[in-house]
């Protein structure tokens, strides 16, 4: 026995230093070749630019050049990339709430002690986020299109105005709706699960001290339920600053929404439909640290109720 | 919306993967071309050009054309651009024509003037100036034209007792009309989802939205020619005699198929549209010159068309070029052509092929569909592009999206066209006189 254990203790000890190394080495270069090499070089390619001579129709009349801080200027200086900013913030102010308030109450009702056709209710609250992006877009396309839309057919039978969720003002709504639609059910299934982790003894004892199934809800769930709530609410607003599926493929649909309605919607069209990729690489250089910046400065926000007691 | 942080970065890392490949410049200069038998890549998005290939391939094994079919249009632009950065693009590709400018400008396409000094005169010179860009160059072999002329529902035309338009004013009259006597018709859509659409009707009216001056681009997007239709759509749809919705979606289908739209002024290649996306419709329709500004004028502008590059990387260019000649103007290969895919060949001997005497099938009344196309055709107007016309088609859409939805008049968005052209040209370093 002793020798055995010597032998193995040996072994450890004569182990080549660079074993642990080898261990890390596909971690290392997969996250070094498809994440710190891109991003390293998004970052280069928005420092350089392209400069034509004359007519830039002969050869070589074409080279890249230096550009140093001239395509950030332009990105944080243009006009358009502010306003999609501002619209995916105040498009981020409406979904959030109502998609994670859904998610909140699904989750509250789910795991109600009384609850019947749950399973059922599960898998349809959260069969839509089952359904890709562009699917789901096109989808609920059909069915704001007035011509091919069977609720304005039903209304106009109705008599009463038809509306159309396509136009200028409804159109954001629109987007909205398709979001809610699609992210309800991976919020409710996340919380939901949380919930089920929380140990039944604590809701017997509050039943027992006669708190209603409400109270129990709003004092005792939801604030156990604060993490997981945090934790989605971080991830949802990552998805909402890149909210791009949606309003790409309702675009073809209707006159409302503009190739830069989104912030990724411009970097898009900048860098595969202008052919310009430098300043698709400084604009999303700049979406990127705002994505970090808003995020971090989330959980920092509420880390401290949140996990206050935890970390002291 | 997707909250899934993994999905994203994922995402984000693809993103910058193919912005990294976009930009890795490569690709050497092969000047000398290897001899025996080579093999030619070629990009078409072209329906059934398989077969013209096939063709070529059977008759010459010791140049052997292996195909790719491609995304159409603009996405081919792009992909091409990345390719040759990348250091691989094809031997050959379809390009349109307004593309041709930002190919060369980025280096793409090679210059086969040598190759093609016999190839010229089997081509109408409108489309001939397109390839050359009035340079001493020749950048494509013209394959397809899209000649604009009008499409209109010929029984309902006949039932609400509508004339055919013979000039814009006519033709506004009519839209009124319908609105009149139908309130659930329209005559037809302004769609500011299609620039190529709404260049097609400037060149018409004498359009020039860019030219060459010695080594200086000229740039009048908003021109006199192009703010007069411009303005003259911008009015129709405001006051609601038109519709201002997009065309290809779901709802345009559904109009053309049900008469809700009756009328849409299009290209020679609209029967294969209209039989896709409106099969009920077989047989009512009728096709008339596109309506003109002056009475008695008879003018047209192109929507679309096509035509073969050779690539500045590719080591075969002899052959390629050969290929690319025979293709397009060799008569079996046309009428391959004409017959699998329905294309409206560029060259002046394969307009009158014998293939081209049937009316399209899904215009089986109009016998004389093709004689009249060529006429139209004959008659439509010379055009230079320039090297950011992708640009000017995202303003183009976004500016008259904004002015449909907004009210705002139409010259407005022209010039935000102009300006967002110049601009970007003058940021890379283009020569332009404003």
């Amino acid at each position: 026995m002793s020798a055995t254990a010597t032998t193995g203790r040996k072994r450890k000890g004569t182990a080549p230093r660079g074993v642990p190394y080898l261990f890390l080495a596909p971690a290392i270069i997969l996250f070094t070749l498809f994440l710190l090499l891109p991003i390293g070089y998004a970052i280069y390619l928005s420092f350089r630019q392209i400069k034509v001579s004359g007519l830039g129709l002969g050869k070589g009349s074409r080279t890249e050049i230096w550009a140093g801080l001239d395509n950030y200027a332009s990105a944080l200086g243009d006009p358009e990339l502010l306003g999609s900013a501002l619209r995916v913030l105040a498009y981020g102010l409406v979904l959030l709430p109502i998609m994670l308030g859904l998610a909140l109450l699904f989750a509250l009702l789910l795991d109600a002690p009384r609850v019947r056709f749950g399973r059922f209710a599960k898998l349809a609250i959260f069969l839509p986020y089952a359904v890709p992006g562009v699917i789901a877009s096109m989808l609920w396309g059909f069915l704001y299109l007035p011509a091919v839309s069977p609720f304005n057919d039903v209304i106009g039978a109705l008599g009463l105005p038809e509306p159309n969720m396509l136009g200028g003002g409804s159109v954001f709504f629109a987007i909205v709706n398709i979001a809610v639609w699609g992210g309800v059910g991976f919020n409710m299934i996340v919380l939901f699960t949380s919930l089920r982790a929380v140990p039944g003894e604590i809701y017997e004892s509050a039943s027992i001290d006669g708190a209603s199934d409400l109270q129990i809800a709003l004092r005792i769930k939801i604030p156990l339920l604060m993490p997981s709530l945090i934790m989605t609410t971080v991830f949802s607003l990552i998805a909402t600053l890149q909210v791009f599926t949606e309003p790409l493929t309702i675009r073809s649909l209707t006159n409302s929404i503009s190739s830069t309605w989104t912030p990724l919607m411009k970097v898009y069209r900048d860098a595969f439909s202008q052919n310009d990729i430098y300043s698709a690489a400084a604009s999303s250089v700049v979406i990127a640290v705002v994505t970090l910046v808003l995020s971090f400065g989330f959980l920092r926000l509420v880390s401290r109720q949140a996990f206050g007691g935890e970390n002291r | 919306m997707r909250p899934s942080i993994g999905k994203s970065l994922a995402a984000a890392a693809l993103a910058t993967t193919l912005l990294a490949t976009a930009a890795c410049s490569g690709g050497g200069d092969t000047e000398e071309e290897p001899t025996g038998p080579v093999e030619l890549s070629f990009w078409s998005w072209a329906p059934g050009i398989e077969k013209t290939v096939d063709l070529w391939n059977s008759q010459n094994p010791e140049i052997k054309v292996v195909l790719s079919k491609q995304a159409g249009g603009a996405d081919i632009v792009t992909k091409l651009l990345t390719a040759a950065k990348a250091g691989n693009p094809p031997d050959l590709a379809q390009v349109e024509y307004q593309s041709l400018p930002t190919l060369v400008s980025n280096d793409v396409l090679a210059d086969i003037a040598e190759q093609t000094k016999d190839v010229k005169d089997k081509f109408p010179a409108g489309a001939w100036q397109q390839v050359t860009l009035g340079t001493e160059a020749v950048y494509a072999i013209p394959q397809d034209s899209g000649p604009m002329m009008l499409y209109y529902r010929e029984d309902i035309f006949k039932e609400m007792g509508l004339t055919v338009p013979k000039t814009w004013d006519e033709f506004a009259a009519t839209a009124r009309t319908v609105r009149q006597k139908d309130s659930a018709k329209y005559l037809t859509t302004f769609s500011a989802a299609d620039p190529g659409w709404f260049a097609g009707l400037a060149q018409q009216a004498g359009a020039s939205w860019w030219g060459i001056d010695g080594e200086t681009w000229k740039v009048s997007v908003n021109d006199a020619a192009t703010k007069k239709v411009a303005d003259y759509w911008g009015g129709l749809v405001t006051e609601g005699a038109i519709s201002g919705n997009p065309m290809y979606t779901p709802e345009w289908n559904k109009s053309l198929n049900d008469g809700t739209i009756i009328a849409w002024p299009s290209a020679v290649w609209g029967p294969g549209v209209l039989e896709g996306n409106a099969p009920d419709t077989k047989g009512k329709w009728a096709m008339a010159p596109l309506p003109q500004w002056s009475a008695g004028e008879n003018k047209t502008g192109n929507w679309g068309g096509s035509t073969t590059g050779v690539t500045a990387a590719s080591k075969h260019k002899t052959a390629a070029v050969k290929f690319a000649t025979w293709m397009n103007t060799d008569t079996a290969a046309t009428d391959s052509l004409i017959t699998s895919g329905a294309i409206y060949p560029a060259a002046s001997a394969a307009q009158a092929s014998q293939h081209l005497q049937a009316p399209p099938a899904f215009f089986p009344q109009q016998a004389d569909f093709y004689t009249s196309a060529k006429t139209i055709a004959d008659s439509a107007a010379g055009f230079t592009w320039g090297p950011n016309t992708n640009v000017t088609y995202d303003t183009y859409k976004d500016a008259f999206a904004k002015a449909i939805t907004d009210k705002t008049p139409f010259s407005a968005a022209l010039d935000v066209m102009q300006s967002a052209t110049v601009a970007d040209m003058q940021k890379n370093g283009f020569t332009v006189a404003g």
